[in-house]
């Protein structure tokens, strides 16, 4: 009896399901075949990331700083937001991690773009085809349960090391949630706002940019801010690829098992974390 | 000349509407139809004219289809056989077999509509809903706003044009529902049920608002109601719905006078009949002396006549007893 357990598992374990060799194959195949596309992806992302992080790091910080104030006021209107954004960047300025966080700042506000611009019209399309977005789900749950390392290496196999598959890796993690948001408010649009608009005379058109958009807001701000918080969390594991940034020292703290310089990079990611947080939150009346 | 007209109209919910529709012109019931096919049976085989300038109400329990047949007036609810036509202009149009354009003509400014729970869109001020349906037919907001400004004080939210709609009681709510209905200038209005939501004393004001607006600006209007002092209001006709078919068709005085079956007797037989019945309906074969009452007498001003004599001719021949009106009274 025994001994039959102990064949049947052997004969189990002996036919592997090729799991990796598929992957290694997909992926060999898209190197070969797919590099032009590759190629032009990464030339756009590169082109936006240097733009964003020249129109970061020319400038002089306070300037920087009087700039996200005024973003800061101008979404918020509240004062206490104002002063915390302009305490959060003097602590970075005191800390001297500038360029690391504008590096930071850099990936979070090109992921946000990337996940934004795909992100909603996908959330849109899909609110409006129930069955293709059941279909849609499976992948979007492995996007966001696949461990975020898994796609750093394909990304570096396909964008070489740097800031690109950085992002590249962080928009592929980051991507479901806008979308699920969007989704998500657009089809809990209430039915009979829609059949007001209608028998008013809405086309399809006038019906999602006048009722189902306006209507899906919150869920979509909310969507931007979980695209934001998201982006950041991946601040660290970028820093693998050589993403240049926040995560830098971490990773290089945790090398040498240095824990002084390990929470004080930590916190600066924290202060980050907090201030966009607080910066973006919406806060609807009634 | 006609505004509206149901034409046979079927409406069935569901995939084998055909098979559910031959079962329905067999008279089978629609929990039957439910049972056998899946489909639901919204109405069947209604057809009811409404002549322009005319308030009829669709009136029935909830769940006999009123709101059923009155959404297919502008496209809400498909029509699976049969017709409904709708003026436009000076041509009566199709509503089942017009294309999206004309659909979205018929929509934009012949046909408006008003809803129970008012479906204002709740992130926009008061003018701005008021305007919904000149703004989706292209209009600028410079020519937007004389209209809107008109239709607020109609309503009586002159001073509210800024205000959020979320702000406002369930009254105010219904009249700014009202007032963007009648911003689009549209000849027909469609009334789903939109003072159902409403406390009794604003129900009764809004009524009444509703009555003087359309001594101003005469329009068609089919109006839904599961209440019945409402619809003999307001109704110049009442269309009574049962299980998906209307069952009667008539005037207030001729329903309570002679309900066609035991469903409408039942229904009106709660109502009070101070309000609806006049002199003729009491009269009986006979004579007596006096000065005749008029025949469109209302009851109450007939039973103070009554107080005086115990037998009052009425205009047209006939008599009315005290004894009759005391016994059709105790019997109501």
């Amino acid at each position: 009896m025994a001994r039959l357990t102990t064949r049947l598992a052997d004969w189990f374990a002996g036919e592997k399901i090729p799991v990796g060799d598929t992957a290694d194959r997909v992926f060999d195949w898209l190197t070969v075949n797919a590099s032009g596309l590759f190629d032009a992806i990464a030339a756009g992302m590169q082109a936006m990331i240097d733009a964003i992080l020249w129109a970061l790091i020319t400038p002089p910080p306070l300037a920087v700083i009087a700039v996200f104030m005024l973003i800061a006021l101008l979404l918020q209107r509240h004062w206490l937001t104002v002063i915390g954004v302009m305490l959060g960047f003097l602590y970075i300025l005191n800390q001297g991690y500038w360029e690391e966080t504008m590096q930071s700042l850099t990936l979070v506000l090109a992921s946000c773009l990337v996940c934004m611009a795909i992100g909603v019209p996908t959330g849109i399309a899909l609110a409006h085809r129930p069955r293709l977005y059941s279909w849609t789900r499976p992948l979007l749950d492995l996007m966001q349960t696949l461990p975020s390392f898994v796609y750093l290496i394909p990304a570096i196999v396909f964008f070489g090391i740097g800031l690109v598959p950085g992002l590249i890796a962080t928009v592929i993690f980051v991507l479901p949630a806008p979308i699920r948001l969007t989704q998500l408010g657009i089809s809990s649009t209430p039915v009979a706002l829609r059949e007001a608009a209608t028998a008013f005379g809405a086309t399809p058109r006038q019906l999602l940019w006048k009722v189902e958009l306006p209507s899906a807001l919150p869920q979509i701000m909310a969507g931007l801010n979980q695209t934001i918080m998201l982006s950041l969390s991946m601040v660290v594991i970028a820093a693998l690829v050589g993403a240049s940034g926040l995560g830098v020292p971490v990773v290089r703290a945790l090398n040498s098992v240095n824990t002084g310089l390990g929470f004080e990079s930590g916190m600066v990611i924290v202060v980050v974390a907090v201030m966009l947080d607080r910066m973006l939150r919406v806060r609807r009346k009634s | 000349m006609n505004a509206i007209e149901f034409d046979n109209c079927s409406i069935l919910f569901g995939k084998d509407s055909k098979h559910a529709l031959s079962l329905a012109d067999e008279g089978m019931e629609r929990p039957a139809i439910k049972e056998a096919t899946g489909c639901v049976l919204g109405a069947h085989n209604a057809s009811l004219s409404v002549a322009e300038g005319e308030i009829v109400v669709l009136m029935g329990l909830s769940g006999s289809g009123k709101s059923t047949l009155l959404r297919a007036v502008n496209g809400l609810n498909d029509v699976t056989r049969g017709d409904v036509r709708v003026r436009m202009g000076s041509r009566m149009v199709s509503v089942p077999d017009a294309d999206r354009a004309c659909l979205r003509a018929l929509r934009l400014g012949h046909v408006s509509m008003v809803f129970q729970q008012f479906g204002l869109l709740p992130w926009r001020s008061v003018a701005e809903n008021i305007g919904l349906g000149l703004e989706l037919a292209g209009a600028t907001p410079a020519s937007r706003r004389a209209r809107v400004d008109a239709q607020l004080a109609a309503v009586g939210l002159d001073g509210w044009a800024d205000r959020p709609v979320a702000e406002l009681s369930g009254g105010m709510q219904q009249r700014v529902g009202l007032a963007r209905a009648f911003a689009t200038e549209a000849p027909i209005l469609l009334m789903d049920e939109p003072f159902s939501a409403l406390d009794p004393l604003i129900r009764s004001r809004l009524q009444d608002e509703l009555l003087d607006l359309q001594r101003e600006s005469r329009r068609t209007i089919l109006f839904v109601s599961h209440d019945l002092d409402e619809a003999f209001k307001l109704g110049n006709r009442i269309a009574l719905m049962d299980g998906g078919r209307i069952v009667q068709t008539g005037t207030a005085r001729e329903i309570l006078a002679r309900p066609a079956n035991d469903y409408v007797a039942d229904f009106v037989s709660h109502l009070n009949p101070l309000d609806v019945l006049t002199a003729s309906d009491l009269a009986e074969a006979g004579k007596a002396d006096g000065s005749p009452l008029p025949a469109d007498m209302p009851l109450k001003q007939v039973l103070s006549a009554l107080a005086d004599n115990t037998a009052c001719p009425v205009a047209g021949g006939g008599v009315i007893t005290r004894d009759a009106v005391l016994r059709r009274l105790a019997a109501a």
